[in-house]
């Protein structure tokens, strides 16, 4: 199918499995190529290493949260039972680290599991229900068997014919242009393939 | 020197074959046919049985409603509670409930950080099971507070009064560590449903379908982008979600430990709580998954060999369990305090003994079958068997609450407790309405991971040639199930 009116978004191709894709991925990581991605239906040992990724940064969101939680329960304890209402209960101190531990420890962990949320969230820019991905009709493939490679045409090394003849070359089948919706913003402020970047 | 080199090649293949692990997902099913197994539960129209199982539980779940109706309107009279005994089947209730649920967070947190891949197949609806188990429990501490409408005041809001909550209590500590557990289940439970809700989204026929399951998937890819946090926060929630289980039951164990209540103030009182818990929850683990097996032809995917792994667990937890109903009577008897020892004495040997040899029967003896190969191997065996630990863990909370409470220290506040139609009726209410909501989650989410499963198949070694065969090397399985 051609659409002369859309923008193109990329090209995609598809791979035979897990291990075709990744020696796909090493291969086109060699080339310098640096806005492309690949999909697969469940993550693919050793692909973060193909892809240079660095290590997740959700970790330091999860951290952030957890430093959060156990600054608030140790405000919440202080400043209720020994600063704004001091109250003896069955000749206890205002305020012991024992009694409050269980609720540090409780707090910590619920605003960890908050940070970690976050962090996925931004880090990976979900929710996006569109993207131009979804206009491959092979795509839907992606979450039952298929492997996917995907080169955006933003890249500064993509060229139509070379770029296809390339993913021919390393393996890939049904490699098709996908476009992006008419009506989408053809340069988003931040392509979301420099996030970990 | 030939000879002795076949000769050994033959025994090496023999061992292969005989030291071979089973493959996790049986009978080298590929890929699709996963995807199409557990998604088809979901997309073909609803059985007969489950439109029946699902209004029959659905009319027992009202019980719920109308019994706590009942018993606001009229007063908290209506439970069988009366001094001495004012924690009852209540909490007794509340406890099991929350038992439950931890079997579901020990499978998908602990077993994921000591890379159990069988627990792959099984995760999703043990976690399933422990938010509407946890759903179950809450439901009776915040009515059991008396005025239900005054239940706000356990969280840290100013009120009225200007006092604040005493943080020194056990009873706030099971607040913040019940809604945390339920919070973070909730959100592990999510995570791990969002590449499976793309896959219901990628399959949907209807526009409805597509738009329901795609708002839940966020937008879902699978690109490795996507792929690298997502596995940073499902292991940051792994690791947060093990402290937390071995956590929640602890506290809840405070509740008894931190009293000066001879049969309750014990320091094994966390541990054996946790053990119990797990104990039952895999019992209830199992009671949900083997019917849900057979009747969708899972086989491939929840193998013998995963059935046979939980029979273990509940044998080691219940062994466990044992050994602290043992020791908790060394220690009564050791303490030389006669207080100690009546309670225990009276445990066994009071007006409660038919409860107490319930639960030894049920919780000790019971699971010692499963030290039997043919009792693990048979779905139908270890049905029947796990409906023991199922019935002993409430008898469990039962005897440590009831007989601990009803002969006080003086003979003048001795009792005896029995329930009432609404003590009964609520408790069979609440089991309705777990039943019930796990028929609609069966019904509407995947039941099992798929992406998980796939992941452990021999396809998604990416160093393996990616071929669906496999088995006849050992030291090929080994790379695939060392990479999976």
């Amino acid at each position: 199918m051609n659409h002369p009116t859309k923008t193109l978004h990329g090209l995609g191709a598809e791979f035979s499995s897990a291990g075709a894709l990744l020696h796909a991925a090493q291969k086109i990581q060699s080339l310098g190529f640096r806005r492309w991605d690949v999909y697969s239906p469940f993550p693919i040992h050793g692909m973060d290493q193909a892809m240079n990724f660095k290590r997740s940064k959700v970790s330091l969101f999860s951290l952030l949260g957890g430093c959060t939680g156990l600054t608030t329960g140790f405000v919440l304890i202080y400043y209720t039972s020994a600063i704004n209402y001091p109250l003896i209960v069955q000749g206890k101190p205002y305020f012991a680290l024992e009694p409050s531990l269980p609720i540090f420890f409780e707090l910590t962990i619920l605003l960890t599991a908050f940070g970690t949320i976050l962090g996925l969230l931004l880090l990976t820019l979900m929710p996006r229900l569109h993207h131009p991905v979804f206009n491959w009709d092979r795509f839907k493939k992606v979450s039952d068997d298929g492997f996917f490679l995907v080169l955006e045409s933003a890249d500064p090394r993509f060229d139509a014919q070379a770029s296809r003849k390339l993913l021919q070359e390393i393996g890939g089948d049904h490699v098709s242009e996908i476009y992006q919706d008419p009506e989408e913003n053809p340069h988003p402020a931040r392509p979301e393939s420099e996030i970990t970047q | 020197m030939r000879a002795d080199n076949s000769s050994a090649q033959a025994a090496f293949s023999q061992a292969s074959e005989y030291l071979e692990r089973r493959p996790l997902v049986a009978n080298d099913r590929p890929l699709s046919w996963i995807t199409d197994h557990v998604c088809r539960i979901v997309e073909q129209p609803a059985p007969k049985w489950w439109w029946i199982l699902t209004i029959v539980t659905g009319g027992v779940a009202t019980l719920v409603p109308a019994m706590l109706t009942y018993l606001v309107s009229t007063g908290v009279g209506v439970w069988g509670l009366n001094v001495p005994v004012c924690w009852a089947w209540d909490i007794t209730n509340f406890v099991f409930w929350i038992g439950i649920g931890h079997a579901g967070t020990l499978i998908s947190a602990i077993l994921f950080l000591t890379r159990q891949k069988w627990r792959t197949s099984v995760n999703r609806s043990a976690e399933a099971m422990t938010i509407f188990a946890v759903i179950c429990a809450g439901i009776f501490p915040a009515f059991h507070v008396g005025r239900v409408w005054m239940a706000w005041f356990l969280a840290p809001i100013p009120n009225a009064n200007a006092i604040w909550q005493n943080f020194r209590s056990p009873l706030l500590w099971d607040v913040f560590a019940v809604s945390t557990y339920f919070t973070v289940s909730l959100i592990f439970w999510y995570l791990g449903l969002i590449p499976d809700l793309a896959s219901l989204r990628d399959r949907a026929t209807t526009r409805f379908r597509q738009m329901a399951y795609g708002l839940l998937a966020l937008g879902w890819r699978g690109s490795n982008r996507q792929w690298t946090h997502y596995e940073k926060a499902y292991l940051v929630l792994a690791g947060i979600s093990t402290p937390l289980v071995l956590s929640v039951h602890s506290v809840v164990s405070f509740d008894f430990a931190t009293s000066i209540v001879p049969g309750w103030h014990t320091t094994i009182f966390p541990p054996y709580f946790v053990a119990g818990a797990i104990f039952g929850g895999f019992a209830m683990v199992l009671t949900l998954l083997i019917p849900f097996r057979e009747i969708y032809g899972l086989h491939d995917l929840v193998t013998d060999k995963h059935i046979d792994n939980m029979c273990k667990i509940i044998l080691l937890t219940g062994s466990l369990v044992g050994y602290a109903y043992s020791m908790e009577f060394f220690i009564a008897w050791y303490s030389g305090n006669p207080f100690e020892i009546y309670a225990f004495t009276n445990r066994a040997f009071g007006p409660y003994w038919w409860a107490y040899w319930s639960m030894i029967t049920c919780n000790v003896a019971a699971p010692q079958l499963f030290w039997f190969k043919y009792c693990r191997q048979n779905p139908w065996v270890v049905l029947a068997i796990v409906m023991f630990p199922n019935t002993g863990m409430w008898f469990e909370r039962f005897v440590i609450i009831v007989t601990s409470i009803h002969r006080d220290f003086l003979p003048s506040s001795w009792g005896y407790f029995s329930p009432t139609w609404v003590d009964i009726t609520l408790f069979i209410g609440t089991i309705g309405l777990f039943v019930f909501l796990f028929l609609l989650f069966v019904r509407f989410l995947p039941m099992i991971t798929m992406f998980e499963v796939k992941n452990v198949t021999p396809q998604a070694d990416p160093h393996s040639d990616g071929s669906t065969h496999h088995g006849t090397s050992l030291g090929h399985t080994q790379s695939a199930q060392a990479h999976a």
